[in-house]
């Protein structure tokens, strides 16, 4: 076995891709589609997904039940949707889990928290030992957040993994349930080409997520996420991997208009994307070339690469 | 003729032109109509709030207003009242009355409740058909977002409700990549009711 089949096993349930550097599972699906979530507060409820023969479907958000677990449980779908209001002080950036992790985390092939639930605690060759859930989600506030995370047992973490807990209710433990996770079978035939990838998104990104890649806000609120720069995920976080972020463009974007690119347009795409520069990783070591070794010896990770004319890593976005 | 006599016609025409262009005062025409136009209001209501099918102007950013009134002029939108209309506006008159509108004041009114059959699409979509919320958009509230994300918020019902019937069936396609007629596809007749209800029943609010 590869290391690299080795780490994919590894994290082999990785659901939370976007939120770190690790490898979901091959799941063998093919991508469907979907979209981007705005940092909107949600109130109003979700039904169940109606699901194809096989596929988990989540709850309806009608059936959380009242009381203090309920309560818990809608307070950490909230945060969810409207990170940086619901969960200010552990946030850096302008995003929210839900502009990754589609439709609150519940669309299947945007790596739903129904699927990585039921997959904790597990190895992570991130960091080279067994992870529980509430590890995982600290992941996501340190690396895609760019925040510092709540301490375990914090209400801000009770609340996610409440939330992650009503929705997993009826999934096998310990299974890969199909959807979870981005659908990451799909390589292109040329390598990706950071021009190609801008022509790509001129036509397909720009008209959300602006001609800078930095979003769209409304009265301080942000309706389309920044792709790059100082209020974006890290060098850390999992969605700066290409294939991540290749299999999250091409499943989902552009809104409500997921499966539409070409696995080829969306490689380049994410290279493009992946190829400007964005908040340093927390565990630089001080050096470029010494932290890509240690954290991004994968040939999908460019940080500490060349792209464009620019090192990736070398003048990280502060804000 | 010499130099400085042909810079003097030159000026002169340029004036003239000047002069037509701004012949229609944007309120007059607004209000009262002028050079062969019915006045706005008369369809879109004193305030540009819009009535029945016709649609809320006030408010609404100018670039988008303008885009719509250039695609009815050339044929990239159709309406049946209102694509004459526009091509008989000159590009003047388009970006005037576009400004017009953009910066006009609008009224407040009471929100619908997260109770309202609409709040569940408006809010967050109905992904099982791959259709995002319409303020993951259109921006909170639905108040717009830049120049290409119209304010739905305050709209009429009945404009609503009319474009995504036209969306849904390709009827009108002036969306940039597509956007609005993939959401409207996944919509079911009574959702299109529901949700259209829901945003006339919100505050208007400008949009930059």
């Amino acid at each position: 076995m590869s290391a690299r089949t080795a780490l994919a096993f590894a994290a082999a349930a990785l659901l939370l891709s976007a939120c770190d550097n690790i490898r979901p599972p091959r799941t063998g699906k093919q991508p469907s589609s979907d979209a981007t979530s705005a940092g909107t507060p949600a109130t109003a409820a979700a039904p169940a997904v109606a699901a194809a023969p096989g596929e988990f479907s989540p709850p309806s958000e009608a059936d959380i039940p009242e009381g203090p677990f309920g309560d818990m449980v809608r307070r950490g779908r909230d945060i969810f949707l409207d990170t940086p209001t619901h969960a200010a002080e552990f946030v850096g950036n302008d995003l929210s889990c839900g502009n990754c992790h589609l439709d609150a985390g519940r669309k299947a092939d945007s790596a739903p928290l129904w699927g990585a639930w039921v997959r904790y605690p597990a190895f992570r060759g991130k960091n080279q030992r067994v992870n529980n859930f509430t590890e995982r989600l600290q992941g996501c506030f340190n690396y895609s957040m760019d925040g510092t995370a709540p301490p375990a047992g914090h209400d801000v973490l009770v609340a996610l993994e409440a939330y992650s807990y009503w929705m997993s209710q009826g999934a096998p433990v310990g299974a890969t349930l199909p959807g979870s996770g981005y659908p990451k079978d799909a390589r292109p035939d040329t390598p990706p080409d950071f021009a190609r990838g801008e022509a790509v998104y001129a036509a397909n990104c720009a008209i959300c997520h602006g001609e800078d890649g930095q979003g769209q806000q409304v009265d301080g609120r942000t309706v389309f996420p920044p792709l790059w720069g100082p209020e974006s995920f890290n060098w850390g976080a999992g969605m700066h991997q290409l294939d991540n972020a290749a299999a999250f463009i091409r499943a989902n974007m552009p809104l409500g208009k997921g499966g539409t690119l070409s696995v080829q347009d969306a490689w380049d795409v994410a290279l493009y994307m992946n190829g400007h520069e964005r908040p340093q990783d927390p565990r630089f070591t001080g050096d470029v070339a010494e932290t890509r070794t240690r954290f991004h010896d994968d040939p999908d990770s460019p940080y500490g690469t060349t792209v464009d004319g620019r090192l990736l890593g070398a003048n990280p976005a502060t804000r | 003729m010499k130099w400085k006599q042909w810079s003097a016609v030159v000026v002169l025409a340029g004036t003239a032109l000047a002069v037509q262009a701004q012949s229609v005062n944007p309120a007059t025409l607004a209000n009262t109509g002028g050079d062969g136009l019915a006045a706005c209001a008369s369809c879109h209501g004193a305030q540009g709030e819009g009535q029945g099918a016709m649609p809320r102007l006030a408010g609404i950013n100018a670039a988008y207003l303008r885009k719509q009134l250039d695609d009815l002029a050339e044929g990239r939108r159709e309406h049946a009242l209102m694509s004459p209309i526009a091509k008989a506006m000159s590009p003047q008159t388009r970006e005037a009355m576009s400004g017009y509108y953009a910066g006009m004041a609008l009224p407040a009114a009471a929100p619908p409740g997260d109770a309202h059959p609409g709040a569940r699409v408006a809010q967050r979509g109905a992904w099982d058909r791959n259709v995002p919320g319409c303020v993951q958009c259109h921006g909170p509230g639905g108040r717009g977002v830049g120049d290409a994300f119209p304010p739905i918020a305050g709209q009429t019902a009945d404009y609503l409700s009319t474009q995504l019937e036209a969306w849904k069936a390709g009827r009108r396609n002036n969306d940039p990549i597509g956007l609005m007629q993939a959401a409207a596809r996944g919509l079911t007749a009574e959702e299109i009711r529901d949700v259209s209800d829901y945003f006339s029943r919100l505050p208007m609010e400008a949009s930059r």
